[in-house]
């Protein structure tokens, strides 16, 4: 391995290996300017992973592929900064940012089929992302280099199975390969945006198993990016949820989905059936739809939609967006919400759900 | 089926009498309404020449049974390629059955023509998956909806557009979009919008597949409790397809486990989300991502199963779950299992030579793991 877990060089300062600091993407279209994603900050520290939570339009996926500066630069307004292992990536030539994306970062696609090229053996495909970051390796060292890739993801008869094109491969075998041909070169920081979502449940299992091996044995960082709060749970160190293009609530995952502090996160919880409720009992949806990027709703973003507005003074959730601060038990849970003692009235909300509206308008 | 009026009257007429059989034909008292015998439906797999000649069957569905009572719901889980929404597509017949039948009521559908199967239709209805291909981009909301109850003259020329109006307000839509295409709706509007559709000619069945599985997860529960408030009010049984678990115990009181065409276990919810016995089914349980997990810490025991669900071209012989089973022996290889009633439960069948329950299997199936993982680090 070129970069042993030992050699975890940290940046000047103690900083984390991701920083994200008020990240803010935009897309003008010729409808008006997509707030994608407005101003978003994490970090993460090497060998945790950093688990998103979003619905489709929430910006999650936005906000990776310009980490990973996958973005369409001509068309898209991004500001804030992005550090990776103390390298600020927003504004940072092609030709660098090459170099960066695959050896340091690496991605994970949600579609393997898609991020495959099918006209090259799986092989090749791996052996080509090696030789471009190590121009001096020899054809063959790439190859074999792309075997033991292909073994160490749990691929059958390696040597054999590289010879073959994706379509050849089924769906959970297409993701080992595309998860081999991300750590190829050994990144540091993964970012996995909906890995296992096309997957079966067995193989969901699967797979989320290798990746949790593979972090033990490689000691790197992951940005998990998921809708499914079950993944998340057995994935993540710690929770990001965004909605509406903003991070609403954040902290270790223990505490976000255990003592949910937002209304949006809460909601989505209680809207979830799960294994131990009684099945009989009517599900808790969130009313409404997610709100239009192009056309924001103003104060929070979540307010069309909160059943607790009335709890707060005043028109304070339409006029005023909170900030992301701690609630009032402090510590590093942190949520965006004008509720001063969210806990509290969420907790009793959820004792009283049944009464609560059923499915409301759409 | 009669005109709506006389419909709705046979509804009163049922719950006064508040039996459980709706058919008019005395004799069917207590019969399911829809009742599924040895269905096989197989796919023909043609060579690439000019001959196109047939080189094997891939074997979809073969020989499930199964049976729905009147506004009752069963869900139909298993992965993909299991055969589930094959299935659901044979009992509507987009697709022909090879063999085996469908009966509704009492009447064969199996063997119906295009043309006698029409009556039929209006009885058997189907909820599509993805909300964004299944409507005509080019028609109108109430071109949609109302377009079976022209087909089936179920309601005069003159009443449809009213008719419309009353479904759209029934799903949660404003019946004043009717005028508007699908493409000014969000996906779980749309997914309404299908669910409108399919209870325009009050059917008496609803093939949901997948359902809800395309929405945003916060539209996911409007979208179940809506159709679990319209399958009440109207007494729809729902065959509801899906593969995930969490969903199906939610929706459906009984519950059929596939795997590669065939149903390993079958119960009641009771039965297979607390006392699975098929090992598949066992591990399918233990593989749903749970988020209690992060609340109590650590990891869940779960079975990890080796591989791929294998082509249903060549299934395995015997058990065709074998190939994948921790438990299987030559047996396995050489007789196929029957589905055989578990315990003293009613209605609780499993498919397995080895068939035990979920808290002694699971221990098993870590134990052989670690032995598998120990053999692995000594060799």
């Amino acid at each position: 391995m070129s970069s042993p877990v030992e050699d975890v060089t940290r940046p000047a300062g103690d900083e984390p290996f991701l920083v994200v600091d008020d990240l803010t993407v935009k897309f003008p279209t010729h409808d008006g300017i997509v707030h994608a994603v407005s101003g978003l900050s994490y970090s993460v520290e090497m060998g945790k992973t950093l688990g998103i939570v979003g619905e489709s339009g929430s910006g999650k996926s936005v906000s990776s592929m310009a980490v990973v500066g996958l973005h369409d630069a001509k068309r898209t307004e991004i500001s804030g900064s992005i550090r990776v292992g103390g390298t600020e990536i927003i504004g940072l030539s092609e030709t660098r940012m090459r170099r960066l994306r695959g050896n340091e970062v690496a991605m994970i696609f949600q579609d393997a089929l898609a991020a495959l090229h099918p006209f090259y053996r799986v092989g090749a495909q791996l052996a080509e992302g090696y030789l471009a970051h190590h121009p001096d390796a020899t054809k063959r060292e790439a190859h074999d280099k792309g075997v033991a890739m292909l073994d160490r993801v749990g691929i059958p008869q390696p040597d054999q199975r590289a010879r073959d094109f994706p379509h050849q491969f089924s769906g959970g075998m297409r993701q080992r390969a595309m998860i081999a041909m991300a750590l190829v070169n050994d990144p540091r920081l993964l970012f996995a945006d909906e890995p296992t979502t096309a997957l079966d449940v067995t193989v969901q299992a699967q797979i989320l198993d290798l990746l949790q091996d593979l972090q033990r044995d490689f000691g790197s960082a992951i940005v998990f990016i998921t809708h499914d709060l079950g993944v998340i749970a057995e994935m993540a160190d710690d929770v990001l949820v965004m909605y509406g293009g903003r991070a609403v609530e954040v902290g270790t995952c223990r505490a976000v989905l255990s003592r949910p502090q937002m209304p949006y996160t809460w909601g989505l919880l209680e809207s979830i059936p799960e294994a131990q409720t009684d099945p009989t009992l009517p599900l808790l949806p969130i009313p409404g739809t997610p709100p239009s990027l192009l056309h924001p709703p103003t104060g929070c973003p979540f307010h069309p939609r909160c059943r607790f507005t009335g709890e707060v003074p005043g028109d304070l959730c339409e006029r005023e967006l909170p900030d992301l601060i701690p609630g009032i038990e402090g510590g590093e849970h942190l949520r965006r919400c004008h509720l001063r003692n969210a806990h509290e009235v969420l907790s009793n909300a959820a004792a009283k759900k049944s009464k609560v509206g059923r499915h409301g308008p759409s | 089926m009669a005109p709506p009026e006389i419909a709705s009257d046979v509804d009163k007429q049922t719950t006064a009498t508040s039996t459980a059989n709706a058919s008019h034909d005395p004799a069917r008292a207590g019969a399911p309404l829809l009742e599924v015998k040895d269905l096989v439906k197989y796919f023909p797999v043609k060579s690439s020449g000019l001959l196109r000649r047939v080189v094997g069957q891939v074997q979809a569905v073969d020989g499930i049974s199964f049976s729905i009572n009147k506004g009752e719901s069963l869900g139909l889980v298993g992965e993909s390629g299991c055969g589930k929404t094959t299935t659901g597509r044979v009992l509507t017949k987009l697709y022909e059955p090879t063999s085996g039948s469908i009966l509704l009521e009492g009447t064969d559908l199996a063997p119906l023509s295009g043309k006698q199967m029409l009556p039929f239709r209006k009885d058997v209805q189907m909820i599509f998956q993805d909300p964004y291909t299944s409507l005509n981009p080019r028609h109108t909301v109430g071109s949609i909806v109302g377009t079976p109850l022209r087909v089936h003259s179920v309601v005069p020329g003159n009443k449809v557009l009213s008719r419309v109006q009353e479904l759209l307000e029934l799903v949660g839509l404003n019946p004043e979009h009717y005028n508007r295409y699908p493409n000014e709706f969000s996906g779980g509007q749309r997914q309404r919008i299908g669910i409108a559709r399919a209870l325009a000619l009050q059917p008496k069945l609803m093939i949901a597949d997948e359902p809800v599985s395309a929405l945003d997860v916060s539209i996911q529960a409007q979208v179940i409790n809506l159709l679990q408030d319209l399958q009440k009010e109207f007494d729809i049984a729902v065959l509801f397809i899906a593969h995930d678990l969490a969903i199906v115990r939610h929706f459906c009181p009984k519950v059929a486990v596939m795997y590669l065409g065939k149903i390993v276990e079958t119960g009641d919810r009771e039965s297979i989300y607390t006392n699975a016995h098929h090992p598949y089914a066992q591990a399918l349980l233990s593989s749903i991502p749970d988020i209690k997990q992060a609340q109590v810490g650590g990891r869940r025991e779960r079975i990890m199963l080796e591989g791929d669900v294998p082509s249903p071209i060549n299934p395995p012989s015997g058990c065709r779950f074998r190939t994948r089973c921790w438990k299987a022996k030559d047996i396995c290889a050489e007789q196929e299992p029957p589905l055989l009633q578990i315990g003293g439960k009613e209605g609780h069948f499993a498919a397995c030579h080895f068939a035990e329950p979920y808290d002694s299997a699971i221990h098993d199936a870590a134990k052989a793991q670690r032995e598998a993982d120990a053999a692995a680090k000594a060799s």
